[in-house]
């Protein structure tokens, strides 16, 4: 195998070198605008994040929340297109913060988007825009055979996802299955905050830490800090979405500046919990 | 012959619930273990004669079933060619044929041990007929409807509400059908263990698609054996209105094997071809996935769902039944469209004629049926899948119709 390395394969290995959790957080892109999510990445960047999650808007986002449906319905108004999306990952990488500290990108896009754009023309695009990493929200295992070969032919990575009504043997096999890490939803249900997280979600790490190496991180409910503490040594990364996604309809009447600033102390204030 | 050599048509879905390359399940992960649980219930539920003979139990002592096959002879003499039959969905309990479906559901839902009824809405219909078997089998029951359509339909909302349903708002994206579906899947993924979908047509995951239309083909059944014991043949043709396409898929079902009959599905032509302004999936649509199943669907470039219309509220949608894709690429059911303005010409006729108010939705189907009758003989049979009674329509009609 002369593949290349995928980005996201050495950020997990150096992260646990360093015995460090990744903290990943999720931007719908285009909300309100794609400068703005630029500068977002930005602030995310210098803030401590190791991976950035891109959520290409979708009009009919059956997994996803109602901040996050919000969010891409303030992006479509605008009539987002995925080439803006494309240009919005090449900025990202150009950014003098991300030449200092590359981060990988994921995608994070409906099936119906790739399949209507072409999967060999999505991940072309993706390729060169710099995405390390796909994840297909509602693309279930058993129908990711296809889309994942074509991923991995490009050095690239198809993240799998696992829920708390995933029999353990199956967690275990789409684990192995998953590729640059596995995405671990805390709760039944959508994404959003939770104020607590569930215990069963302690016990099924553990379980799956034991049966592969691939990286498991957490998503779906992450909100605060405190979380991100006791996640702690359970896995190897942290998603945070809704929490932070909520704060850009601030944009359309707040100064952009104060939102920056909030949302890199939020950031910050993850990193911190995760890092002490 | 080479008809011979192939599977019938009939034999859809596979194991992966999959109509050739339609259906299948395109859902998050939380769900997929529901679904599977629910295939396996229904499969067992199927093979039960128990549960089988009380679902015909039900359809005969509540909905009122058999419906009639009538022959409309005033509409047969205005079109002036072959003889027109009425299949009257319209006399089931509630007023169309979304009842057969929602109490083989909740049947169904009793069985597996659910404490709970969730149900999308557009029009009102399906909303209508969930809290009604709801109501009867004694399971709490949430219905989302979209705000919009609260609004334009306050009847069937007090219906729901007096039945014991709560209907909840949706005011996600585009406050309609859509959206309804959208916000009861989401409900699903966050109840899975006690709750069932019950979905009104023939879309979405494996098995939704299937069950739908099995639940449904009571009407085509019915249809085949009351034209070979009234006419003492199987008609030359059956049309059916498509929105998400579970009339049709009902009606259409036991006749696919039958060569002899030719099968047509009418779209929602609305009020022109550009984008918005119809509903014509099967017409102009791409394959394409919406709520988790793989079928022709109304997309921009980008694959962001298109906005659709019709004078119908039950036709407006973006989506179709993998089944009716899978129809339409093997050539065996014919999908035509009836605008906004013939429909209502259809309405008014039927009306006038016939003494039966039909639904916007069945208006369509009535349309394309006197088309094809006027250019066939009279000794010809063409029967119409007259899925609803139009009371729900008539405001909307008169003020279309300037009656205010």
């Amino acid at each position: 195998m002369n593949q290349m390395t995928n980005a996201i394969d050495t950020c997990f290995a150096a992260l646990r070198k360093q015995g460090k959790a990744a903290l990943i957080p999720f931007v719908s892109a285009g909300d309100p605008d794609v400068k703005t999510s630029l500068k977002v990445c930005e602030v995310l960047i210098e803030n401590g994040a190791d991976l950035i999650e891109i959520g290409f808007p979708y009009s009919d986002p059956i997994a996803d929340g109602p901040v996050i449906q919000a969010s891409y319905t303030r992006a479509l108004a605008n009539k987002l297109k995925s080439t803006q999306i494309w240009d919005l990952a090449k900025a990202i990488g150009s950014l003098a913060v991300y030449e200092k500290r590359p981060v990988p990108l994921v995608a994070m896009a409906s099936y119906s988007l790739i399949l209507r754009q072409g999967v060999e023309n999505f991940l072309n695009h993706a390729k060169e825009a710099g995405f390390s990493g796909f994840i297909v929200p509602d693309l279930p295992w058993d129908e990711s055979k296809d889309l994942g070969k074509a991923i991995e032919s490009r050095g690239l990575k198809l993240i799998q996802l696992v829920t708390p009504t995933t029999p353990l043997e199956r967690a275990v096999n789409i684990a192995k299955a998953s590729g640059g890490f596995l995405y671990c939803v805390s709760i039944s249900g959508i994404t959003g905050e939770r104020k607590d997280l569930p215990p069963a979600l302690i016990e099924r790490l553990k379980a799956l830490k034991c049966q592969s190496t691939t990286p498991l991180c957490v998503g779906f409910g992450i909100s605060q800090p405190d979380q991100a503490g006791m996640l702690k040594g359970h896995c190897d990364g942290i998603i945070v979405g809704s929490a932070l996604v909520r704060q850009f309809v601030r944009f359309t009447n707040e100064p952009a500046e104060k939102v920056l600033a909030d949302i890199g102390s939020f950031c910050s204030s993850m990193r911190n919990a995760l890092d002490n | 012959m080479t008809i011979a050599a192939k599977c019938p048509l009939s034999a859809v879905p596979d194991a992966l619930g999959r109509f050739g390359p339609f259906g299948g399940k395109y859902v998050p992960e939380t769900l997929i273990e529901a679904l599977k649980e629910l295939e396996k219930a229904y499969k067992s539920a199927m093979a039960d004669p128990v549960f089988l003979f009380e679902v015909d139990k039900w359809l005969h002592d509540f909905v009122g079933r058999p419906s009639r096959l009538f022959f409309a002879e005033r509409l047969t003499r205005h079109a002036g060619g072959a003889k027109i039959y009425l299949k009257r969905e319209d006399l089931n309990h509630t007023g169309a044929h979304k009842i057969n479906n929602c109490i083989g559901q909740a049947l169904l839902a009793k069985r597996m041990g659910k404490k709970r009824i969730i149900a999308e809405t557009g029009a009102g219909q399906h909303g209508v007929a969930t809290a009604t078997a709801c109501a009867v089998f004694d399971l709490p029951c949430v219905v989302y409807m979209g705000e919009e359509d609260i609004r334009r339909q306050k009847l069937n909302v007090f219906k729901m509400r007096a039945m014991g349903a709560t209907v909840e708002p949706v005011t996600s994206g585009s406050r309609t059908l859509r959206d309804a579906v959208n916000e009861a899947m989401r409900d699903w993924m966050a109840s899975v263990g006690d709750t069932h979908y019950i979905l009104g047509s023939v879309v979405g995951p494996h098995p939704f698609p299937q069950m739908v239309r099995d639940f449904q083909a009571v009407i085509g059944r019915e249809t085949r054996s009351q034209c070979l014991t009234q006419l003492g043949k199987l008609p030359e043709a059956v049309v059916a209105c498509v929105g998400g396409g579970s009339n049709a898929a009902g009606m259409f079902f036991p006749f696919v094997d039958d060569p002899s009959v030719e099968l047509i599905g009418v779209e929602a032509g609305g009020r022109g071809f550009g984008e918005g302004d119809h509903s014509l999936t099967l017409g102009y649509g791409k394959p394409g996935i919406l709520h988790g199943t793989y079928s022709f669907v109304l997309q921009d470039e980008d694959g962001q769902t298109a906005d659709v219309h019709s004078v119908s509220a039950g036709l407006d949608y973006p989506g179709v039944g993998p089944e009716h894709s899978y129809w339409k690429v093997n050539n065996r059911v014919r999908y035509t469209s009836v605008n906004d303005i013939e429909a209502l010409e259809g309405f008014q006729l039927c009306s006038r004629l016939e003494g039966i108010l039909p639904a916007l939705e069945t208006s369509h189907a009535l349309v394309e049926a006197m088309r094809i009758a006027a250019k066939m003989k009279p000794s010809e049979v063409v029967v119409i899948c007259f899925s609803g009674r139009g009371d729900k329509d008539c405001y909307e009609i008169a003020r279309l119709l300037g009656h205010d």
